[in-house]
């Protein structure tokens, strides 16, 4: 039988808020443990929580970047369980009334595109972080559990997909999509590494044509995009073989070994099914009105999708108009600062991808300190365009200006790159060259075209390439007559 | 209708770590007070729950400011056991 | 001197009649004499009293006056958290336990120049209905010592009867100051909901719980309410409106206003002698010149239902974070989930397990909808039927309590006869009201009885008119006997 594998992702966001989601405490990653704890965030009998603003300002910039709607109230739960490094014991969380509901992300893989649908994103609190100590690293065998608290109530947008991926590269792709969505607003920082974005995945396969979903397993710990993709390849294979053996896929969470590069069954939580979420009463309802949506909608940054489309409308192809998109922003600043100069969009784009960036990556420069201005570059374009120097001296104006020299034509002027556009001093050199080469004036008489390449090369030569080859060639050509 | 209760479950979730014969004696407790709290269900109607503020509050949220936290000696000198820093707990076995 | 109201004793300290030192003197005398019988304290702060009461003298011998708290004596329920003091929620899974914050209700009387003269007993966590449930000993009532001072506020209530405090605080979930109160004959006030910060009260049903005072007069429960409320940025749930002058209207009689007899809070389980008090009162309302209507509200019925399946819940997340792990009691475990179970089962009390058991129930998937779902169902009617109610009348009136102080050990045995006792407080709760507490005189045994005046949310001004004049009309002077609880 042939099987298709359904995924769904779930994305954990730290918000990059400067307090806490629930006190005032620091969010600050890498500090001494349990140093940024407090009443609140520690648990301590007493202490309530009060939500802060600018978390809420977040989370309802992703749910427009996601396309999801905002709803009009929402409200916060409980949600009961016990685990060591959580305080209270539950987790303030959402459950059936969250802020963001029914958006989607349109992905790209090898050139076709797909669209997952977003069915919620919520807003919820990080918890502590345990360290299982002795017992060579194994949380079965470890001998102690070391608590940090400083993580604790860390402001947690939590992003659910529709079970609307169906392969280890659509899962990669959705998460790489989602990440620089998050990291284009701005909200995150958005590290894998450091855990301020954290991806599990819910994986099933089913006959090809069945409508129902198999019984799903979630799969925990996967540190890198590469780590996701390997662990839904590798668990999509584990079930195919599981039941094409005559097995059956039992519900249940699985973690990631990166090492050995296989999922592993976890310990599961008893009873952890039964969350007995209710309405948290120590929190009033939230009623995000028009006014504030469209306060949020009004600040949200132009992100990846729409970018993409601008730059195509404007002129540049869709290749480089990734490529441009995903540029650092100074670079995307500079772009659009020589469009609205008046530059044309193809070659900003080309100069900007291609000679400023590895300029920027030889000099080891910070791209915020760039001495190019949009007007700079519509210049520098010009000259090209006008044939005032040619492609290859552009490189070097280039570098003048980026070294502070002046600009183009200043440049073009003291570095001496300046095209030769007096018809008689052209002239006078290709006459020079036929002199030269006799042989070479015989075969141009005779109507030999291939010579016409040669004696244009040495004429430019001999120009130190200022010359304009469309020029030279025409001057040759009427010298082919005797 | 005798309210049916899964005693050792409920304790399990609950956190309680009680011995057979308090959960016989919890458990006939908990029928009798659940019989009582059954009226519940002789409600007429079926008004939406309420989980609104009694006074209307909404939106009660602070300003992203960050305030100073706690002496952290103070606060592992309350803790049973603690090490360089951390909170320490016998292994834990869930994850 | 220690049976002086604040209002008395803070004329006395400003005339220099009085100091806040001989004051305080005063009160710990008072209850050196009475701690052994009556057992109010869990722990008397005298070094703290004695410094807080210099500084108040001091502070009046540089011309510095904070208003009408500077140097009285105030009890604090052991719920309340209090910076370098032990506070332990009269649980033993809290023993030993030294907050490092201090309430905001505490935070408020420290700056008031208030003297705190130590932390009172409670049922462990606030749950129940007669001080029995302390892990560290039951208090007893002052008026008959093999009675109970009611509770969960019971050890304030005592505290203020007897008057080792002037003033006492507690909370209020389901009626835990109003009907100790009620039993020690003094009285309790629960203000509106989300009026008097939670910040620091160590929760027990987060959607229920308000603090309030517990006072020797009417006057006394309005001047600490002024003090105690007020928007608190630290607590979601704070009101940030316009808050009433609780004192505006004291003392301005009852002519012209419509007062509701609710029907449902009398009959069967009410003590003949309660019955009584409440229809002679009602009467004397009347005579002032008030207005009675017989009010039925058929939600009450199954009020206390709704309430003990709503408070148990969110009792047992609230009382999830006692774990063994960041502090209080930790019993021995080879892992956490181990070390867990045992600490708590071992920390909470029997009724404290009781209850978390029941709200666990209640929660878990498969029985929510038909009893908490249910129950907020049921909170919603209550809220329409009080709205019919107030569309009618200025306030509603009702026994506080269906009994005098019953006898130690007479429901420890039966948790349902235990919760009955709160069956006339608890719809103010559930509906988020404001109610008082105010002694109408004794029983055929000596014992006080209570009558409960409730209004509107935020009718605090009306609440206290009212209170005030069923204080003037009841004549209640009397203190218990000084033979009753001298050894
Ligand atoms: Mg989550
Ligand atoms: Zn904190």
């Amino acid at each position: 039988m042939k099987f298709e594998p359904v995924i769904g992702i779930e994305v954990h966001v730290e918000l990059a808020t400067r307090s806490k989601m629930f006190c005032g405490c620091a969010v600050s990653f890498g500090d001494e443990p349990n140093t940024n704890i407090c009443p609140t965030c520690l648990g301590l009998p007493g202490a309530l929580p009060v939500p802060n603003a600018a978390a809420l300002d977040a989370i309802i910039a992703i749910g427009l970047a996601l396309n999801c709607s905002v709803s009009p109230t929402s409200v916060f739960h409980r949600k009961n369980y016990f685990y060591a490094d959580l305080p209270k014991n539950y987790q303030i969380s959402q459950f059936d009334v969250p802020v963001c509901l029914n958006g989607h992300l349109d992905i790209s893989v090898d050139g076709t595109s797909h669209r997952v649908g977003i069915e919620r994103a919520h807003m919820e609190e990080d918890t502590g972080k345990s360290t299982h100590l002795g017992g060579g690293g194994r949380i079965d065998s470890a001998e102690a559990t070391l608590l940090d608290f400083n993580r604790s109530g860390v402001p947690l947008v939590e992003v659910v997909s529709r079970p609307e991926i169906y392969s280890a590269a659509q899962a990669r792709a959705y998460a790489q999509t989602l990440r620089e969505v998050v990291a284009e607003l701005g909200v995150s920082d958005a590290r894998l590494e450091e855990g301020s974005i954290r991806f599990d995945a819910n994986i099933s396969i089913r006959p090809v044509g069945d409508e129902t979903l198999g019984t799903k397993v979630e799969i925990k710990n996967m540190n890198s995009f590469r780590s996701l993709e390997l662990a839904v390849a590798y668990e999509i294979d584990r079930q195919t073989q599981l039941v094409d053996s005559g097995g059956a896929v039992v519900q249940e969470t699985r973690h990631w070994d990166e090492e050995a590069a296989v999922t592993q069954s976890m310990r599961t939580k008893e009873g952890s099914s039964d969350y007995r979420y209710f309405a948290e009463p120590d929190l009033t309802p939230m009623e995000m009105g028009e006014e504030w949506v469209n306060r949020i909608r009004a600040s949200l940054p132009e992100l990846p999708d729409a970018r993409r489309a601008r730059y195509q409308a404007e002129g540049v192809d869709s290749v480089l108009a990734t490529v441009l998109s995903s540029a650092d922003a100074p670079i995307r600043r500079l772009f659009d600062a020589t469009v609205a100069a008046g530059g044309p969009a193809r070659p900003a784009a080309n100069w900007l991808t291609g000679e400023v960036t590895a300029w920027i990556r030889k000099t080891e420069t910070d791209p915020e300190d760039l001495k190019l201005t949009g007007d700079l570059l519509t210049e520098l374009i010009a000259l090209v365009e006008s044939d005032t120097v040619s492609a290859s001296a552009a490189k070097e104006v280039l570098d003048g200006v980026l070294l502070g020299e002046g600009n183009p034509a200043e440049v073009a002027k003291a570095r001496d790159l300046l095209q030769i556009t007096d018809t008689g001093e052209i002239e006078s050199v290709v006459d020079q060259i036929l002199a030269e080469n006799p042989d070479a004036l015989e075969s141009l008489r005779s109507g030999e075209q291939k010579v016409i390449g040669f004696l244009v090369g040495q004429v430019m030569k001999a120009t130190n390439g200022k010359a304009d080859p469309n020029q030279v060639n025409q001057i040759l050509r009427s010298k082919a007559v005797p | 209708m005798p309210v049916e209760i899964d005693i050792a479950h409920v304790a399990k979730l609950a956190r309680l770590d009680l011995s057979p014969d308090e959960m016989e004696a919890y458990r006939s407790q908990l029928g009798v007070i659940l019989d009582h709290a059954a009226r519940v269900q002789s409600l007429e109607g079926e008004p939406e729950a309420d989980v609104t503020h009694p006074l209307g509050l909404v939106n009660a949220f602070r300003d992203d400011e960050v305030r100073p936290s706690l002496d952290r000696a103070e606060v592992l000198d309350s803790a049973p056991q603690s090490r360089d820093g951390y909170i320490v707990v016998p292994p834990a076995l869930e994850i | 001197m220690s049976g002086l109201s604040i209002a008395g004793a803070a004329t006395a300290l400003r005339d220099g009649t009085l100091s806040a030192t001989d004051l305080l003197s005063s009160v710990l005398k008072r209850a050196s004499d009475t701690e052994a019988q009556v057992h109010a304290y869990l722990n008397i702060d005298k070094t703290g009293a004695e410094e807080a009461a210099a500084q108040a003298d001091a502070d009046f011998a540089d011309g510095i006056d904070k208003g009408p708290f500077q140097g009285i004596p105030v009890a604090l329920k052991d719920n309340l958290v209090t910076r370098g003091l032990e506070t332990t929620a009269a649980s033993q899974i809290l023993a030993g336990y030294v907050p490092p914050y201090d309430a905001t209700v505490v935070t408020k009387l420290r700056s008031a120049g208030a003297v705190i003269v130590g932390k009172t007993n409670l049922d462990e966590f606030a749950m129940g209905s007669s001080t029995e449930n302390s892990a560290y000993g039951t208090s007893y009532n002052p008026w008959d010592i093999t009675r109970v001072p009611g509770g969960s506020s019971g050890g304030s209530a005592a505290a203020v009867a007897v008057g080792s405090a002037l003033v006492g605080l507690g909370s209020d979930t389901g009626g835990s100051i109003r009907q100790p109160a009620s039993l020690c004959g003094v009285v309790g006030m629960k203000p509106t909901y989300g009026t008097v910060s939670r910040y620091g009260l160590i929760a027990f049903a987060s959607s229920l719980d308000q603090i309030g005072p517990l006072t020797k007069t009417v006057e006394d429960s309005a001047l600490t309410l002024s003090t105690l409320w007020g928007y608190d940025p630290l607590d979601a749930t704070s009101y940030r409106g316009d808050y009433p002058d609780p004192t505006g209207e004291l003392g301005r009689g009852v002519k012209g206003l419509r007062i509701g007899v609710v029907s449902q809070l009398r009959g069967e389980g009410y003590e003949p002698d309660v019955e009584a008090a409440v229809s002679g009162m009602v009467e004397q309302l009347s005579a002032a010149g008030a207005e009675i209507v017989e009010l039925s509200l058929p939600t009450f019925d199954i009020a206390l239902s709704a309430y003990y399946l709503i408070a148990p819940a969110e009792a047992s997340a609230n009382l999830a974070r006692f774990d063994g792990i960041r502090y209080g009691l930790r019993a021995k475990g080879d892992t956490t989930e181990e070390m867990m179970s045992r600490s708590r089962a071992e920390g909470f009390g029997p009724e404290v397990t009781r209850r978390v058991l029941l709200g666990t129930y209640a929660l878990s998937a498969g029985y929510y909808d038909a009893f908490y779902g249910q129950a907020q169902r049921v909170r919603s009617a209550i809220r329409v039927d009080f709205a019919r109610a107030y569309s009618d009348v200025d306030v509603l009136v009702s026994p506080t309590s269906p009994t005098a102080a019953f006898k130690a050990g007479e429901r420890t045995q039966d948790p349902l006869a235990m919760y009955l006792s709160d069956i006339c407080t608890i719809p103010c709760n559930l509906s988020g009201d404001p109610a008082i507490s105010v002694p109408l005189g004794v029983d055929h045994d000596g014992l006080p009885l209570g009558f409960q005046v409730m209004a509107p949310a935020l009718g605090e001004t009306m609440m206290y008119r009212v209170a005030s004049a069923v204080e003037e009309l009841a004549g209640f002077n009397l203190s218990p006997e000084l033979a009753m609880v001298a050894s």
